[in-house]
């Protein structure tokens, strides 16, 4: 196996990610893009680390810590969408124009 | 200190040997004098409102060091050996090589401090006579509108006095002599709402001006003529004798000259005009300036300058204008107490009085009996204006028709107001008897010594008889004084009252003062006065008498009982109190000093309106003239001016403000569509960045 055909996946899933992110209309499903967004990234990380043979294996922590921080993301970010959810009764990213002045 | 000096020493002394003590550490610091009720009476304007006394507690404070540092430097020139010292600080160097005799030299200007006995003896009157008014003030002025105000400058009127008494220099004493006439200024007109108040202001400050052009000139002809404004240099000039110096050549004009200024001041006939008019002053300014302050500083100047005017070959020929100016004045304004209703005015002209007594006294030499007077006249006079204070604000009137009977009422003021009295009209043993008994002893010692040229001794017998009528007419307008006052029936309306302690005990204090003051100078008995004051100078006819001359105290004394006799018959004794006193008419006699001889009317009359009246006109001409033209021609060029400026701003200004207004319009119009507030929008852009510049990092 070449490191071209991880990367070739984590790009592959990076973009799946950012697609979703850009077109999903639904809150919930714009964060399951962005979780495949990190998990291509980790993917990247990971493949490196054992391509150059880092003998303080930084990419694989590196990775851990991705994986840590996205857990707490999804944690408040599902927990906004939650209250968003409750208050307007839908969770459409479209329907969220509060950031227009 | 140079040899010339301690040959005056030995002669002043009159053969006494006089040790003489440079003051040690207490004369480096008379500075402090001068300068702390100066810059006092700053601090006063800007802290007095805010501070718990409102001002009043930092202007007698300053008072009270003066008086405590004149009464410690009184007591060790007065008990120990004299004290000459003279500090000086260097400010500037003025002239040209055309000045004076020395030609080529250049005048310094200097600010010092004298300490000697004639400025130790000020010192000691200005200090103990004004702590003790200061506390008068306090309440008498109290509720006043202008309270602060008033302290700031009464401190301002005293700091001048002090700047002016401790000056060793003309020039630092025609600065103090300043200072002394612009509070002066500010005090009289203190209740400037009537007019008639900030008249009199004017009128002081005016007639004063008058005199101080004849001050400038002396002192300019002094100064250049000597090279020096110092009094020790003069006095080394006139200490080498007459001849031929340029000093002696202006002396007689110089010595007018001066004379004059110090007939400003000292209110001297025909002069005297703004003294009566400055009681338009509260009272406490009154008894300030009539005893400590601005009125003797005339006298003091010629006692400064004294052997200037003493001395064979200088001004020593301008001493018969002198003395029948003091002698004038003596007479002419004492008559004029005699027919005044107002109780200060009374006192006024009672002043220029006394001082038409110390000027002759200085023109017939005596510099010791001219100063004693100015010393014990500042306690009884301070005394007997602060006790009219204390009845005018009992009955709020200055009128004696409204008074009457008050010895009942305020037993205190009227038995201090007794003895200042007393004192004024030269009772034995208080103080203005030793006073005026020299006065008379020297005068007579003077006459008999006269040349030709210094008026002969026809003249000097002449000014001795003037005197002892004016010891007459003293105690008799005295008596009128008092027994209008505080004998008879309560005339007026107010219901009068003993005012509070902060005004008797001051009252207390100064009789205690015009008592004992005369026993400092007992002809025969005590002579520290004599030693102490006068050590400093060489005064050829100065005499203190080594016994007392018993015929002519008895004949002044003769002269003040037969006043309070005449007194007494006239007004004391009379039951009906104003039917006798209407009657006392005398026709002629009596217009003449109810329009004061008519030197107001002749001064408004004769100078003020003729001249007033063309320079009226010359200002009018002028303002319609030169100064409306000179306004009209800026009006029209600023009105060209600014029609281009019109046009600058409209065009370009605007212009420019307008466009840079459009252009943040027109991008915000752009920029506008893409802020949409939906959040994938700007993601878009992110990511549409973020592709642009991983593109632009990989292809560059």
């Amino acid at each position: 196996m070449t490191i071209v055909q991880f990367l070739v996946l984590g790009a592959a899933m990076f973009s799946f990610g950012v697609y979703g992110v850009l077109t999903r209309r639904n809150a919930v499903l714009v964060l399951l893009s962005v979780e495949l967004m990190l998990a291509a990234v980790n993917i990247n990380l990971v493949a490196f680390d054992r391509f150059l043979a880092d003998q303080l294996a930084g990419g694989q922590v590196f990775a851990l810590f991705v994986i840590a921080v996205a857990a707490a993301e999804v944690g408040i970010g599902l927990a906004i969408v939650l209250l968003i959810f409750r208050n307007r009764r839908n969770a459409n990213v479209d329907d969220l124009d509060l950031m227009k002045l | 200190m140079n040899a010339w000096f301690a040959d005056l020493m030995v002669l002043a002394a009159e053969g006494k040997e006089i040790e003489l003590s440079d003051g040690g550490v207490l004369a480096d610091f008379v500075w402090l004098i001068p300068v702390v009720p100066m810059v006092m009476a700053f601090v006063i304007v800007f802290f007095g409102k805010r501070s718990p006394l409102k001002g009043w507690g930092m202007a007698a404070g300053t008072m009270g060091f003066v008086a405590l540092y004149g009464t410690v430097l009184f007591l060790m020139n007065t008990f120990g050996d004299p004290i000459y010292h003279e500090g000086t600080v260097h400010l500037a160097d003025i002239g040209s090589q055309t000045l004076g005799a020395h030609i080529g030299d250049l005048m310094a200007i200097e600010w010092g401090w004298m300490v000697d006995g004639l400025s130790i003896m000020m010192y000691f009157v200005v200090g103990v006579v004004g702590l003790l008014v200061f506390i008068y003030a306090k309440g008498y002025m109290h509720g006043d509108i202008r309270y602060t105000w008033f302290f700031a400058s009464f401190t301002l009127f005293a700091g001048g006095m002090l700047v002016l008494v401790s000056a060793p220099n003309l020039i630092q004493l025609i600065v103090g002599w300043e200072l002394v006439g612009v509070a002066s200024y500010l005090l009289i007109g203190h209740y400037w709402e009537e007019h008639e108040n900030s008249s009199a202001a004017i009128k002081a400050f005016l007639t004063n001006k008058v005199a101080d052009v004849g001050l400038f000139i002396g002192a300019i002809m002094v100064g250049t003529s000597v090279g020096s404004f110092r009094f020790s240099e003069i006095m080394a000039v006139i200490g080498e004798g007459g001849g031929d110096s340029a000093l002696s050549r202006f002396a007689f004009w110089a010595g007018i000259a001066l004379f004059i200024g110090a007939m400003g001041k000292s209110a001297q006939f025909p002069l005297h005009v703004w003294l009566p008019d400055a009681m338009a002053g509260p009272t406490p300014v009154s008894a300030l300036m009539h005893a400590a302050t601005m009125v003797t500083a005339g006298v003091y100047l010629i006692g400064r300058m004294f052997p200037f005017y003493n001395y064979d070959g200088f001004a020593d020929e301008t001493r018969w204008v002198i003395i029948i100016i003091g002698a004038l004045t003596l007479l002419l304004t004492g008559l004029i107490a005699l027919v005044q209703d107002d109780i200060k005015k009374v006192l006024a002209y009672s002043t220029l009085s006394q001082l038409g007594y110390m000027v002759v006294a200085m023109g017939a030499g005596a510099y010791t009996a001219g100063l004693f007077h100015l010393f014990t006249h500042a306690f009884f006079k301070a005394l007997l204006f602060l006790g009219a204070g204390s009845v005018i604000h009992a009955v709020h009137s200055n009128n004696m028709s409204d008074m009457g009977g008050l010895r009942k009422y305020m037993p205190q003021t009227y038995w201090t107001f007794l003895i200042g009295s007393a004192a004024l009209a030269g009772i034995f043993p208080l103080a203005g008897f030793w006073s005026k008994d020299e006065i008379l002893a020297s005068v007579s010692y003077a006459g008999s010594n006269y040349t030709t040229a210094q008026g002969g001794a026809a003249l000097g017998n002449f000014v001795l008889v003037i005197a002892i009528l004016g010891a007459f007419v003293t105690a008799f307008y005295m008596t009128r004084a008092v027994s209008l006052t505080f004998f008879g029936e309560y005339k007026g309306k107010a219901h009068p009252h003993e005012s509070p302690k902060v005004m008797t005990y001051p009252l207390i204090g100064l009789a205690a003062g015009s008592v004992v003051m005369g026993f400092l100078n007992m002809p025969g008995i005590t002579s520290f006065f004599t030693d102490s004051v006068g050590a400093r100078i060489l005064a050829p006819l100065d005499h203190h008498p080594e016994s007392i001359d018993v015929v002519l105290a008895l004949i002044g004394t003769a002269a003040a009982v037969g006043g309070i006799a005449v007194g007494y018959r006239l007004w004391f004794a009379d039951k009906e109190t104003q039917k006798l006193r209407d009657t006392f008419h005398i026709p002629v006699l009596y217009p003449l000093l109810e329009r004061k001889y008519y030197i107001d009317d002749f001064y408004m009359d004769g100078i003020v309106r003729p001249v007033r009246g063309p320079v009226a006109n010359a200002m009018n001409w002028f303002n319609g003239h030169v100064l409306d033209f000179v306004v009209n021609g800026a009006g029209f060029l600023a009105r060209g001016v600014g029609k281009y400026v019109y046009a600058f701003d409209q065009r370009g200004l605007d212009g420019a403000i307008n466009a840079s207004a459009g252009a943040t319009g027109a991008s915000g119009g752009f920029l506008r569509v893409f802020q949409t507030g939906r959040v994938q929008q700007y993601a878009v852009m992110i990511f549409a960045g973020t592709v642009l510049l991983v593109a632009g990092f990989i292809i560059f």
